[in-house]
């Protein structure tokens, strides 16, 4: 075919017309010479010539890429079909955009926790470096991720096979003071020399740390991210070389990474990091202690490499580097550290906390978004049946006049291909604003979560193929089942076309059953969720929430020897009791429900020592019990004048506590040793006294054993406190006092402040975006369903206009008429729960692990979300029901 | 695809045929597409029926390989039609599908009537 011709087809196209048209006339011509009637002859010269048209279209295909010429015909006449019901297609763009955004909202977010790789050069070598089995390592764990020490760290540095080229890093909170006025960020990395190097990421401006950096008695020096740099520092190139105060001390800053690189923990974003060995200057002690695991260890395998090999070059390695037990380590557990063994894993997603928190919240929420879009999908489907029948007619005029049904059917779909395009476009619009609000949500005071929702390759083939899908969904059954029928029927007026339509309401009928049945499920799931945050949040954790602040003090900057840190803890400690409208405070080194704990092992004094029985820990100073409510029962609080230094080790129990580990009967007096730790040696304390059982890292959980030890007795190296305040007045107000009043005597300090119940609410933030999102997905889904059940009862009615005539005119009374609508809708919703109750059953199995005071199945969800759709079922056949007894017989059978 | 009422010619060969029955009859001359369907009815004493329907599109065929060229002309009984003639190069084309023809004709008649 010549490409002229193309250009050229509809002028052909004419030609056709008027030969053909001629032919017709010169075999009329020929038929009446023969002795026909001019009638007769001109019917006769067309049967014989048959179908013109479709002679023409024939010879018009030859002229074109028949293809992309019928889509572009197909999408016209569905546009056309739209402009001509935008009601319709307003009700369809908009459901779809909602959905397909929902979906890809999520679908996005999934993406950025769970999918994408980091943004570093062949991210896939990158490979995490731990321990095979942590479960004997002992000292104090810091970070979310697994890590090793610093001396295990500098060992691997020193051993590390050839296919491997180690970094290590640490992330930190730094006080930081770029513009005079000091604060704390959460974006501070401890990095190894070879951190950047080993990533490939650049400097935008300076350099960045090589190993000459990281070397032992460093003085500290900064690279600072892209977004620091233009955020604090006014993307000032000046900056370079200039100093900032971290942690109260000059730093200088070396230079800028370059942009997009947020580190390799997904979630945070890096602001300022400094060198590893700089931590000593800081933290003293911190390079040398076997027993503080901090350094996260990761790796880039080098080119060809497997993470097996690797892991098999450690497996071979890792005696030699856990050779030397670490000074003071303890000595029943220095077997389990020499067996330890690294392991490699691969990396190339990059570590999160968020990732471990949300990833199983996420993909429920996505099954969820997705079962609402198909419940969307299939109202649309009965909708576009609904105008199928309407376009009956002239669909038959189609096939009729010579269409195949293939044709018919595409025409058709490319409607709903237009509506999904224009729904998934709309939709990518959405997504855009929804996943800003999903982050925003995921944001707490505390943790600011930095993730890139931007539109990938995997998002876009998301969104494509969810549009696609639902197209098919709500477009392909109904133009099928609408060409499905004999042409001469249903050009007949008035004609039923009986077997056809009761095949199309069987499908509708369907349709109905499988949407109650999904919105069912969704609705049970949503009342397990909302059960599961109200029961979190209205737990009973044992002390008071309300009234309470959290003052961290950070006097790193003071640089105090280790001898006047207690007594500078107690002086703040009395300073802010001192402030009126205080009514009580008190330091814990843990914080209730923080997350934060320690545990060892306990025994009675006299009895054999048993590593099972391990204990909770807390030190805390006095009035910790007053100030957060908790109930003592027995014995004292901690004394600052009697338990002193030099006296008997004592300590405060709850109730757990004793009936576990101490003798029955009366536990004060009994005497119990706690383990030899990293800091302490084995050591006996004193029961004085026994207070109610409460909470300890988490809401979630039993009542765990916990002994309180005192803080002021015991002391400690710490060069910050944590103080619990109690008081009446609003906690802006609080927070201005303990400022105002700690500031005034010590300038250098800094102070953070949390209010106890907002943290402990806020860690239930998953559970209350579950709660809130499922809980709206099925207000949606039961929606949707109502609608659905409405359209097709109200169809029937209307189809069933004459039987119900002919019932009435027979003596039927109205409530006769009623009651069978209302059976009608009985059925359908009584099938649509049955199958929705497994359907519930099943789903919230999956997110058993998410559930918390309700099991999967809870007679309760079900009975709630089952009366919720006796209701639905009720609205949804009100109407159409009265409609139907409303019909006056004589009018609905004169319509015939 | 668009189907045809009922069509008595099928298969590859029979199109192949029909293309080469039009080429024969615009040998003897020009003439639109109303003659060309009578003509071969006429020669083959009807025993071929030509379906009016599939005769354009093949004609159409023909002139879109360039064997034979259109122009529009008056008829007999003075209506406008279009004719249709032989190019050089389908006279080329129907000596060799005349050959072809005869060498399948006599390649069948051996095995169905051997000697």
């Amino acid at each position: 075919m010549s490409i002229i011709r193309f250009f050229r087809r509809r002028r052909w196209d004419d030609e056709r017309a008027r030969e053909l048209d001629a032919h017709l006339a010169i075999e009329t011509d020929d038929n009446m010479a023969r002795g026909m009637t001019p009638d007769a002859a001109v019917h006769a010269a067309r049967r014989k010539l048959g179908n013109a048209t479709l002679v023409r279209e024939e010879i018009y295909r030859m002229n074109t890429f028949a293809f992309a010429d019928e889509l572009w015909q197909n999408l016209k006449y569905g546009l056309r079909g739209l402009r001509l019901n935008p009601g319709f297609a307003l009700v369809a763009i908009v459901s779809l955009a909602l959905g397909i955004g929902a979906n890809t909202a999520i679908f996005q977010l999934i993406d950025a926790v769970r999918l994408r790789t980091l943004p570093v050069a062949n991210p896939h070598d990158i490979v995490l470096v731990h321990l095979k089995d942590s479960d004997g390592a002992r000292g104090s764990f810091q970070g979310w991720y697994p890590s090793l020490t610093n001396p295990l760290w500098e060992r691997v540095r020193a051993a590390a096979p050839s296919s491997i080229q180690p970094l290590a890093w640490a992330a930190a909170s730094f006080d930081v003071s770029p513009s005079g006025r000091s604060r704390i960020t959460e974006g501070g990395l401890w990095v190894s020399g070879t951190y950047f190097s080993v990533l490939g990421v650049h400097p935008a401006a300076g350099r960045l740390f090589t190993t000459a950096d990281d070397v032992r008695g460093c003085a500290p020096a900064a690279v600072v991210s892209f977004a620091f740099w233009q955020r604090e520092l006014g993307g000032d190139p000046a900056a370079v070389g200039r100093t900032m105060a971290i942690n109260g001390r000059p730093v200088e800053i070396l230079g800028v990474t370059e942009p997009g690189f947020p580190g390799l923990e997904v979630g945070r974003s890096f602001d300022v990091a400094l060198p590893v060995c700089a931590a000593g200057v800081f933290n003293a002690g911190i390079l040398d202690s076997g027993t503080t695991w901090w350094l996260t260890v990761m790796g880039r395998l080098a080119p060809g490499t497997s993470v097996e090999t690797t892991t098999a070059q450690f497996a071979a390695l890792s005696p030699g580097i856990f050779e030397q037990i670490p000074a003071n380590y303890p000595p029943e557990s220095v077997a389990a550290y020499r067996a330890f063994a690294l392991v490699a894993e691969p990396a190339g997603h990059g570590v999160s906390q968020l990732r471990q928190q949300y990833a199983d919240a996420l993909w429920i929420l996505l099954a969820i978004a997705g079962i609402v879009l198909l419940i969307a999908a299939a109202n649309l489907a009965n909708l576009m049946l609904a105008r199928a029948s309407a376009r009956r007619r002239e669909i038959a005029v189609r096939l009729a006049i010579g269409a195949s049904r293939g044709r018919v059917v595409r025409q058709l779909l490319a409607e709903s291909a237009l509506l999904a395009a224009l729904g998934a476009s709309l939709g990518a619009a959405v997504a855009g604003t929804l996943g800003q609000a999903l982050i925003a949500f995921l944001r707490t005071d505390r943790s600011a979560v930095v993730l890139q929702l931007d539109l990938n390759w995997r998002a876009f083939g998301f969104t494509t193929f969810t549009a696609t899908v639902c197209a098919m969904l709500f477009g392909l059954a109904p133009a099928v089942r609408s060409t499905r029928i004999v042409a001469g029927e249903a050009l007949k007026a008035g004609s039923r076309g009986a077997t056809a339509d009761r095949q199309r309401f069987l499908l509708r009928r369907a349709l109905v059953v499988c949407q109650l049945a999904l919105s069912l499920a969704l609705v049970v799931c949503a009342f397990q969720f909302v059960a599961t945050f109200r029961a979190l949040a209205s737990l009973d954790a044992g002390f008071r929430q309300d009234g309470i602040v959290e003052a961290t003090v950070d006097f790193r900057s003071l640089s105090l020897p280790p001898d006047r840190r207690t007594n500078l803890r107690v002086e703040v400690l009395d300073r802010i009791r001192a402030i009126p409208g205080v009514r009580s405070a008190s330091s814990a080194v843990i914080l209730p429900v923080s997350g934060a704990s320690t545990a060892n092992a306990v025994w009675l004094d006299g009895a054999a020592r048993d590593r099972q029985h391990v204990s909770n820990f807390n030190m805390v100073s006095d009035g910790y019990f007053a100030t957060l409510g908790v109930p003592v029962l027995a014995g004292r609080d901690f004394d600052p004048r009697l338990d002193v230094p030099a006296s008997p080790k004592v300590a405060v129990v709850n109730e757990t506590f004793a009936r576990r580990f101490l003798k029955p009967g009366h536990p004060l007096g009994q005497g119990f040793w706690i383990e030899r730790t990293a800091s302490t040696p084995q050591t006996r304390y004193d029961v004085i006294g026994l207070v109610k059982d409460t909470k300890y890292r988490q809401l979630r959980g039993d009542l765990p054993p916990i002994a309180y030890l005192s803080s002021l007795q015991l002391g400690g190296a710490a060069e910050g406190t944590q103080v619990l305040v109690r008081s009446d007045l609003p906690p802006a107000e609080v927070q201005r006092s303990i400022e105002a009043r700690l500031l005034a005597d010590y300038p250098d300090i800094v102070l953070s402040f949390r209010v106890l119940g907002t943290r402990i609410r806020e860690s239930l933030r998953r559970e209350q975006l579950m709660a809130t999102l499922s809980g709206g997905f099925g207000v949606l889904a039961a929606l949707l369903a109502t609608i659905g059940l409405y359209g097709v009862l109200s169809y029937t009615v209307a189809r069933r206009r004459h039987e119900i005539g002919i019932r009435m005119a027979l003596g039927a009374e109205r409530r006769d008429i009623v009651s069978m609508v209302v059976r009608e809708a009985g059925a359908l919703v009584g099938v649509g729960i049955a199958a929705g109750m497994v359907l519930a059953f099943a789903m919230s199995s999956a997110a058993r692990t998410l559930l918390f005071g309700v099991e999967p199945g809870d007679p309760v969800s079900l009975a709630l979300a089952a009366a919720c759709f006796g209701l639905v079922a009720a609205l949804a056949s009100a109407l159409p029901a009265v409609a139907a007894s409303r019909l006056q017989p004589t009018v609905a059978l004169r319509e015939e | 695809m668009p189907k045809r009422g009922n069509a008595p010619i099928q298969g590859e060969l029979l199109q192949g045929t029909l293309d080469l029955l039009i080429l024969k009859t615009l040998a003897l001359g020009a003439a639109h597409g109303h003659t060309i369907a009578y003509a071969i009815e006429r020669q083959s004493e009807d025993v071929l029926q030509v379906e009016h329907g599939s005769l354009y599109p093949a004609l159409h065929r023909l002139e879109d390989r360039g064997w034979i060229a259109s122009f529009w002309g008056t008829s007999e009984n003075n209506r406008r039609a279009r004719y249709y003639r032989l190019t050089p190069a389908g006279r080329k084309q129907l000596t060799e599908q005349t050959n072809r023809w005869d060498a399948i004709v006599q390649a069948i008649n051996r095995i169905l009537k051997p000697a």
